[in-house]
């Protein structure tokens, strides 16, 4: 970080690679969702225009647009910044750990929430990286903690797992009720 | 009177103060550990909150929102990285002072800054309460709407150099809001006859995707760290003294954190950079700023420390939130049916005395605290990044799946996770989606409820209150413009820093 100058220079914010493609996006959804005005939205004849169903779509939707037809333009004028497209590449390898989000979400009611989120912990700790059984053994622990907080003591509503089912008797009361 | 008894009363119940501890201790340890902020800690305890009745969950809330300031100081003056957004400028001078080998001096000095700042924001928010309760009620739906316009202006304004990405952010924000069953008119709005969308956009998946699911993917997908800092030795006390060589500079700094925090759209930040461009400006030794100034130090620590309770002047007041974190922490009033406006200052007063009370228990909490777990947090900071990614992928779960257990919701989320993180890493705002949310629902509710009343467009400002609003977005305007043509005459050259990239979190 460069020594303090002024305020103004402080404030700006600065263009990073991906830039571009990012505003060409942004522009082509805001200009698909504009197109879908008139079959997306109503228009109430007798109605006065600010009480319109369609206004407020109509004025995001137009400010929307308006702004990323110059956010393209001031990225388009600006200098190419090297890396655009190893950017982009990173962008969509994010989508495994929303696909591991997704997934857990959906075991949890069929696994239960303790075996799933200790699962989770513990498989996604191999994922990032770790080899250290301290760190595992750590991820676990801190699994079991969030269960206990969120499940136990603050009761927090979450589906009882269905595996739980097969628990003999007195088990799988406390499992269902607390974890 | 009554009403400040009734309001300690509120305090004075164990749940309550439990929460309060929790909270403020909290958020101590999450603004220590560089890469979780007290809005990925919100957005994730928010849903938690709703079955707490609402003083416990706010007082919760509260302490995060005013202590991971403290805690974000830690990291900013040890390692160079700042804890919490806020705490940017406190590197600054804190740094160098640890390399001076005056670490000990540096973080006792932020403490008692930040302690000032926040006591001095309570007291002002306390003796402007009979003030407010006399002003609120003239505030009906043109002023609201006016007020809530303004804070749209000055959210897109205050991101320099992406103004253009702050409105469409903004924009995004206000048409998400759109989205759904229209409550007035029962139509269809972008819906593309989806049922999951005829219930609208739940905000508070927006938040958790966009902060907390975008912080974990950010943190899995960059390379691994695990900061190390070393131990402070001395009384921390000491700092208090030296503090007091610079009323000046604290209370100065304090005063601008209480004006900007009340003001919606600019917060912390703005506060932080005026009051230490005051401090460099009115200094003695203005070229030590930037190789650990004390006073530099100061600037931003009072500065930001006040802020929290100001913010909550229009949350409470008004109903508008100035920022991502009371954005969020509106929805808990609306949980319980408790609506911030005027109203809530001619109804719910012990509720407002009950807040600010919290306020004050926290910041005592939050010293003493600190004198002696700060070796403690200095541990918490080398948590490994990954590690941490992993937790808030977890613990963003939660969030968003005891909301009403929806997979639906969970898959929504993970997409505004993704988004959140290509704004990270793009160095784009995130703020003015949540605010476009929030502030575009108040907009489209306010405006239509004004209407029966308006003959013509001039009746908008024909009131007092909404003509003096009407004429700070006029000005708002015509100052940044005028800002843009000296600028542009100046050609200053441009300088990048990746301050902003910690402003998300």
């Amino acid at each position: 970080m460069s020594r303090l100058k002024t305020l103004q220079t402080l404030f700006k914010r600065y263009r990073r690679p991906g830039d571009i493609v990012f505003a060409w996006l942004f522009l082509a959804i805001s200009v698909f969702l504009l197109s879908q005005i008139a079959s997306q939205t109503t228009y109430r004849p007798g109605n006065a225009l600010f009480a319109q169903p369609r206004f407020w779509p109509a004025v995001s939707l137009i400010g929307m647009t308006g702004f990323a037809a110059l956010h393209l333009l001031g990225s388009a004028l600006s200098e190419r910044i090297d890396g655009r497209w190893k950017e982009v590449l990173l962008w969509v390898s994010v989508l495994e750990f929303a696909a591991w989000f997704i997934v857990y979400a959906f075991v949890v009611p069929y696994l239960g929430y303790l075996p799933a989120t200790i699962l989770l912990a513990v498989l996604l700790v191999a994922r990032a990286g770790y080899r250290s059984g301290l760190i595992y053994a750590s991820a676990a622990g801190a699994a079991v903690a969030i269960v206990l907080l969120f499940k136990t003591f603050l009761q927090v509503k979450l589906p009882a797992g269905e595996i739980y089912q097969s628990l003999p008797d007195g088990l799988r009361q406390i499992m269902l009720t607390y974890f | 009177m009554e009403d400040i008894l009734a309001g300690a009363a509120m305090l004075a119940r164990w749940d309550v103060l439990l929460a309060l501890l929790i909270g403020s201790v909290g958020g101590v340890i999450i603004g220590a550990i560089p890469g979780v902020g007290p809005a990925v800690a919100i957005a994730i305890l928010l849903p938690a909150t709703f079955s707490l009745e609402p003083i416990v969950g706010l007082t919760m809330l509260l302490g995060i929102y005013g202590s991971s300031m403290y805690g974000g100081a830690i990291p900013a003056v040890l390692i160079n990285t700042p804890g919490t957004a806020v705490n940017a400028l406190t590197a600054y001078d804190g740094y160098p002072m640890t390399q001076n080998g005056q670490a000990h001096r540096a973080v006792s000095l932020a403490y008692s800054a930040s302690f000032w700042g926040g006591i001095f924001g309570v007291v002002c928010l306390i003796l402007l309460s009979p003030v407010l309760a006399i002003i609120a009620p003239m505030f009906g739906s043109r002023e609201i709407f006016l007020a809530a316009l303004l804070g749209i202006v000055l959210v897109i304004l205050a991101h320099r150099g992406q103004i253009f990405a702050a409105g469409m952010l903004a924009m995004l924000g206000i048409f998400l809001q759109t989205i759904g069953l229209d409550a007035v008119t029962y139509t269809q709005r972008y819906t593309f006859e989806m049922t999951f969308l005829s219930s609208g956009i739940n905000l508070i998946v927006v938040v958790l995707g966009l902060f907390a699911l975008s912080q974990a993917f950010f943190l899995l997908s960059a390379p691994d760290d695990s900061p190390d800092a070393n131990p402070v030795t001395g009384r921390l006390t000491s700092g208090f003294r030296e503090l007091l060589k610079h009323k000046r500079v604290a209370t100065v700094a304090s005063g601008f954190g209480v004006l900007l925090g009340m003001i919606p759209g600019t917060g912390e930040f703005t506060a932080q950079f005026m009051s230490y461009t005051y401090a460099q400006k009115t200094s003695k030794d203005p070229d030590a700023f930037g190789k650990g100034s004390p006073e530099g130090l100061i600037a931003s620590e009072a500065a930001n420390n006040a802020v929290p309770p100001a913010a909550m002047i229009p949350l409470l007041a008004l109903g508008i939130p100035g920022e991502a974190l009371t954005a969020m922490m509106l929805s808990v009033f609306y949980v319980h049916n408790v609506i911030p406006g005027p109203q809530l200052f001619q109804n719910n007063i012990d509720l407002v005395y009950g807040l600010y009370f919290a306020l004050i228990v926290l910041n005592v909490v939050v010293i003493c605290f600190l004198m002696f777990s700060t070796n403690l947090l200095t541990r918490v900071i080398r948590i490994p990044t990954r590690f941490l990614g992993v937790m808030i992928l977890i613990l963003s779960f939660v969030g968003v799946y005891s909301l009403r257990n929806s997979l639906t919701d969970c898959m929504i989320a993970a997409g505004f996770g993704v988004l959140g993180l290509i704004l990270k890493r793009l160095n784009l705002p995130i703020v003015p989606i949540i605010l476009g949310m929030v502030l575009g629902g108040i907009m489209e509710v306010k405006l239509r409820s004004a209407l029966p009343r308006l003959k013509t467009p001039l009746d908008m400002i024909d009131r007092p209150i909404a003509f003096i609003i009407f004429v700070m977005i006029v000005l708002v305007l015509a100052f940044h413009i005028r800002t843009l043509i000296k600028e542009y005459r100046a050609h200053q050259p441009e300088e990048d820093h990746n301050l902003h990239d910690t402003q998300t979190r």
